[in-house]
């Protein structure tokens, strides 16, 4: 069995800045890391190798740095891992970055399963991995909080979707999204990381995509949307009164604000 | 290119149930349509007997309803895709809005994939460009950090929606519209099989007009009874911070920020919560947040209208006291 896991690198969320006059974001204030969301799911993928036996690819879109991406998936138990890079990929939205992913799968040629994270922290739209699916014709369901069983021909997963949670069982080829909630991703082994450092990792572009991927369908060009432009908001004024020594005061007048937000009123 | 004309809007259902996301899209399907000087329309995959009067009083012109008894019980995500997309081939909108919720963020992807037109994702304001008449799509991105102003160049212009984001439209009984029905497509392996529905809790924290909510600051599950005593007492829910979760303090229905709920209650009470920017994502647009944290420094307070520097434990105590005092001597 063959599991492709869809990882993209991003900025580290807690480090990078936010230029409010400018309205910009200053990706250089932070490193980078692989997308939370993705190392949950190459956690499900290696849990998967190592009760059924399956090969772990990882694969990315993005600049040549997201190779550090690539290598940690592998220290982290992914056996290999692929980058699409190109100069004519920058600047995809999401039919664009789908697009191109969608080749990439196509080039690797057979699969059985591709995880996807739920969303990423930066591009936030958590719609890549369903346009992946369509583009390839595959079923995909979203959201995947629990892996149950895993067949020779079908995985059965819990899905919170709905406003309920439903068990679905999914015939290979297919796609899945899985939230935080499905585990815990471990850290880099000593093992992993040796064989990351090892490893040779492919970079496709254009031309190498060229039998399913054309200039007019990645990049700028392929994408139908565009940001016109990025506002960085004002953080919301507040009030900010905090009772840094007396307990007993701030709860009495507290209450009484509230009394007077008619949050407390009387019986 | 035949012409694309009308603002046509997704209305999610559930066993027939339409859900009131729906409505909030038609309100502000209505206002983008006045301004285009076009239609409403909704288009509407369920079983028979769904209320397609009240999308007509709700303010869609037309509506367009496949429907089924069978095939569209369960969430078949590829089913619905290949249903809506015919509706969509068929009518041309200009502007396509379906709302935000898990399951609108699994299907409107594979719909957009299938018209090969943009899909902008979470949009929490929706505007006409005076100059081009094309749509403003504005939505939050890296990690609710800043918010991009974005169009589509290809028709449909196409959106997700958050949840109570906008208004409801307004109900007129008196309104009429056209209601067209469609014919189901089946799909014939569609590779997937829904083999349960599991009852999930029957709770919704987005509702809730006051949410008290703990963080790590809690010691252990048994003291959520104390979060839950000052949650009764200013007639709220309990939330929790995601470590709560994780340690199995609580469910994730109650799981405040970025990968669990948003709330905009009119009171947010913060109960030994750091304010990590994650947990931040999910509250920052309540009415009125109140925290209490042993640590001055912790971030929570910079978002705080009013907060306590103190012991939740002796803090949370000597909150409900005195609202229950002051319930009784008003
Ligand atoms: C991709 C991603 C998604 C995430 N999604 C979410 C999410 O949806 N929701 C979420 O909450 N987090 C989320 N997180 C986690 C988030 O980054 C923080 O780790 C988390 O919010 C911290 O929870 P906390 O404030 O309860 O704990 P801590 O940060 O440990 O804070 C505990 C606080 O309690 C205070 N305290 C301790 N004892 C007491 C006492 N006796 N009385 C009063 N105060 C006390 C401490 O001073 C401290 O400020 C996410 C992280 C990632 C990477
Ligand atoms: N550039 C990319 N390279 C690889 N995978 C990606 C890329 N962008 C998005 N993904 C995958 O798609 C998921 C959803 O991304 P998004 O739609 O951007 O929120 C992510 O969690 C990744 O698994």
């Amino acid at each position: 069995m063959r599991i492709v896991v869809l990882i993209k690198q991003v900025p580290d969320m807690e480090k990078v800045k936010f230029d409010r006059e400018k309205g910009v974001i200053d990706r250089g204030s932070a490193g980078t890391e692989i997308n939370p969301f993705d190392l949950n799911a190459l956690e499900a993928a290696v849990q998967i190798k190592e009760a059924n036996g399956a090969e772990v690819v990882a694969l990315s879109m993005g600049p040549p740095s997201a190779e550090n991406a690539l290598r940690e998936a592998i220290a982290r138990g992914a056996d290999k891992g692929i980058l699409l890079s190109d100069r004519r990929f920058g600047g995809s939205d999401v039919k664009a970055t789908a697009t191109t992913l969608a080749a990439g799968v196509k080039k690797i040629g057979e699969f059985d399963l591709i995880l996807a994270g739920m969303q990423t922290v930066d591009g936030d739209t958590g719609q890549v991995g369903s346009e992946v699916a369509e583009f390839l014709d595959i079923p995909h369901v979203c959201y995947v909080e629990k892996i149950n069983e895993v067949n020779d021909e079908d995985i059965r997963v819990t899905t919170d979707i709905w406003d309920s949670v439903y068990e679905e069982k999914v015939k290979y080829p297919g796609l899945l999204t899985v939230t935080k909630d499905i585990n815990s991703p471990r850290l880099p082994s000593f093992r992993g990381k040796m064989s990351a450092r090892k490893a040779e990792i492919p970079v496709w572009g254009l031309e190498a995509l060229q039998e399913y991927l054309d200039e007019t369908m990645t990049g700028i060009k392929g994408s139908p949307t565009m940001v016109k432009r990025v506002e960085v908001p004002p953080a919301i004024k507040r009030e900010g009164r905090v009772w840094r020594d007396s307990v007993d005061a701030g709860v009495d007048e507290f209450v009484e604000i509230l009394v007077g937000a008619k949050v407390v009123e009387a019986r | 290119m035949a012409e694309h004309k009308g603002v046509m809007v997704f209305g999610e259902q559930k066993k027939g149930k339409i859900h009131k996301v729906t409505y909030e899209l038609l309100g502000k399907a209505c206002e983008l349509a006045a301004k285009l000087d076009e239609q409403v329309y909704c288009c509407v995959v369920g079983p028979s007997g769904i209320q397609v009067d009240e999308l007509i009083f709700r303010g869609a012109d037309k509506v367009f309803y496949v429907t089924d008894d069978d095939l569209f019980e369960l969430p078949e995500v590829l089913t619905y895709a290949k249903n809506i997309v015919r509706v969509i081939e068929d009518v041309k909108p200009e502007i396509c809005l379906f709302g935000a919720t898990s399951f609108g963020r699994s299907l409107a992807p594979r719909v957009a994939a299938a018209l090969k037109c943009g899909l902008t994702a979470d949009c929490t304001g929706l505007e006409i460009d005076a100059g081009d008449g094309k749509l403003i799509q504005i939505r939050p991105a890296f990690s609710e950090n800043i918010l991009a102003h974005i169009k589509s160049k290809v028709l449909p212009q196409m959106s997700t929606v958050r949840y109570k984001e906008f208004d409801e439209a307004v109900r007129d009984s008196s309104r009429k519209g056209e209601v067209k029905t469609y014919e189901p497509i089946r799909i014939a392996d569609p590779m997937i099989e829904i083999l349960e529905e599991i009852q999930k809790e029957e709770f919704s924290i987005a509702d809730a007009k006051v949410v008290v909510s703990a963080g790590k600051g809690l010691k252990s599950p048994e003291d959520l009874k104390l979060i839950r005593e000052l949650a009764e007492a200013l007639g709220g829910v309990v939330g929790s911070s995601r470590p709560l979760v994780e340690e199995g303090f609580i469910s994730k229905a109650h799981q405040v920020g970025y990968s669990g709920n948003r709330v905009k209650p009119k009171l947010y009470v913060a109960c030994g919560v750091s304010g990590a920017p994650q947990h931040i994502a999910g509250m920052k647009e309540s009415e009125m947040i109140f925290a209490i944290n042993t640590d001055p420094s912790a971030p929570i307070f910079n978002i705080a209208d009013y907060g306590i520097v103190g012991d939740l434990y002796e803090v949370v105590p000597k909150l409900i006291e005195r609202i229950n005092t002051r319930k009784d001597v008003q």
